[in-house]
């Protein structure tokens, strides 16, 4: 649990490191996580080590979005003053996303594969 | 002595739990999306700060350190896409051109409609990145000059529908496999979008989580090409 903690924050710090070093748009955390799956890919980590470390923490994923959306509280007025368009187009256009990705991907996955796989 | 409790980092992080661990509950009990725990835990503590008239400031000394945990959340979303490699492996084609369509046209839908209503060009251009996680967003956003703060509103608003609504959704307009599902979800509504997959099935989970990546390589990439054009 504490190794599987510890490999995961080290992985974050590479993260953040080639992100500030190279000055690159892509945020320490998501760099992180693409090494760490080249990293179990090439077995240099194996999933034992941190599986239930990740578990743990993605099982409460969801909570550690709390104190972000709390801090839409401090944009309140920003939004309310242009309220319309940004609650029409933010609705309207995730809806919009979802339909668009998921009949793309729903359209192009492999068929026969599926049903041999049932 | 109430307000020195308040000073606390204990304020912040016990607040958040209790919210949250009462919200789950509620949600359990009803089953009812609408009671998504995140959504109900963010109204209530905004509520409970706004009727206490304590300041964002002070909740967030605790609000911080659970905020802190998302970092290796993130790098641990490699570990369920690790365990479904074959199973990705083989759909890369419905991944890769899924999360392209996605990105576009949520760049399009979001600036669009914004600005087909009259919005000014802070909301057009913060609302570009809506759909991609935070850290991803605010940096696409001071590189195309939106409002960064305005934009994280938006970003976590537009994770809580997508989390709330999204798998219904799909289900909705006969989306079937779980690959697509997760791959709409996460698209649409990233990390918060993602914990509510990682709740339904681990395989759409792994998938949304990959989407955020993905969404955030695109969007990084073709936002400011396509605001290129609309200046």
């Amino acid at each position: 649990m504490v190794r599987g903690l510890a490999f995961l924050l080290l992985f974050q710090a590479l993260g953040e490191l080639i992100s500030h070093g190279l000055g690159l748009p892509i945020p320490g955390n998501v760099l992180g996580m693409g090494l760490l799956l080249a990293a179990l890919g090439c077995r240099l980590v194996k999933v034992d080590w941190i599986e239930e470390a990740a578990d743990l923490l993605l099982a409460n994923l969801a909570l550690f979005f709390v104190p972000a959306g709390v801090g839409v509280m401090v944009y309140f007025e920003l939004i309310a003053r242009e309220w319309l368009p940004i609650a029409v187009a933010t609705i309207v256009s995730t809806f919009v996303v979802m339909l668009v990705t998921g009949k793309v991907a729903d359209f192009l996955e492999p068929q026969e594969e599926d049903q041999r796989a049932e | 002595m109430l307000s020195n409790l308040v000073e606390m980092p204990l304020f912040g992080v016990g607040l958040t739990l209790v919210v949250y661990a009462l919200a789950q509950l509620l949600y359990q009990r009803t089953r009812s999306v609408w009671f998504n725990p995140v959504l109900v835990s963010i109204v209530a503590i905004i509520g409970i700060l706004k009727t206490g008239g304590i300041s964002y400031e002070k909740y967030s000394l605790g609000g911080d350190l659970i905020l802190f945990l998302l970092g290796p959340s993130v790098v641990a979303l490699a570990v369920p896409l690790y365990q479904r490699r074959s199973e990705i492996l083989k759909r890369k084609k419905p991944i890769l051109v899924g999360v392209f369509a996605g990105a576009v046209s949520s760049i399009i839908s979001a600036s669009g409609l914004a600005w087909v209503l009259g919005g000014s060009r802070d909301v057009v251009y913060s609302l570009a990145p809506k759909s991609v996680t935070t850290p991803i967003a605010i940096s696409i956003v001071e590189k195309i000059g939106g409002v960064a703060p305005l934009t994280a509103a938006l970003v976590v608003l537009t994770g809580c529908l997508g989390a709330v609504c999204g798998p219904e959704f799909c289900r909705l307009i006969g989306i079937r496999s779980s690959v697509a599902t997760g791959l709409a979800v996460g698209t649409a509504a990233h990390g918060i979008g993602t914990a509510r997959m990682l709740e339904v099935d681990r395989l759409a989970g792994a998938v949304s989580g990959l989407a955020i990546g993905l969404n955030g390589l695109v969007t990084t990439f073709i936002l400011p090409l396509m605001f290129l054009f609309f200046d």
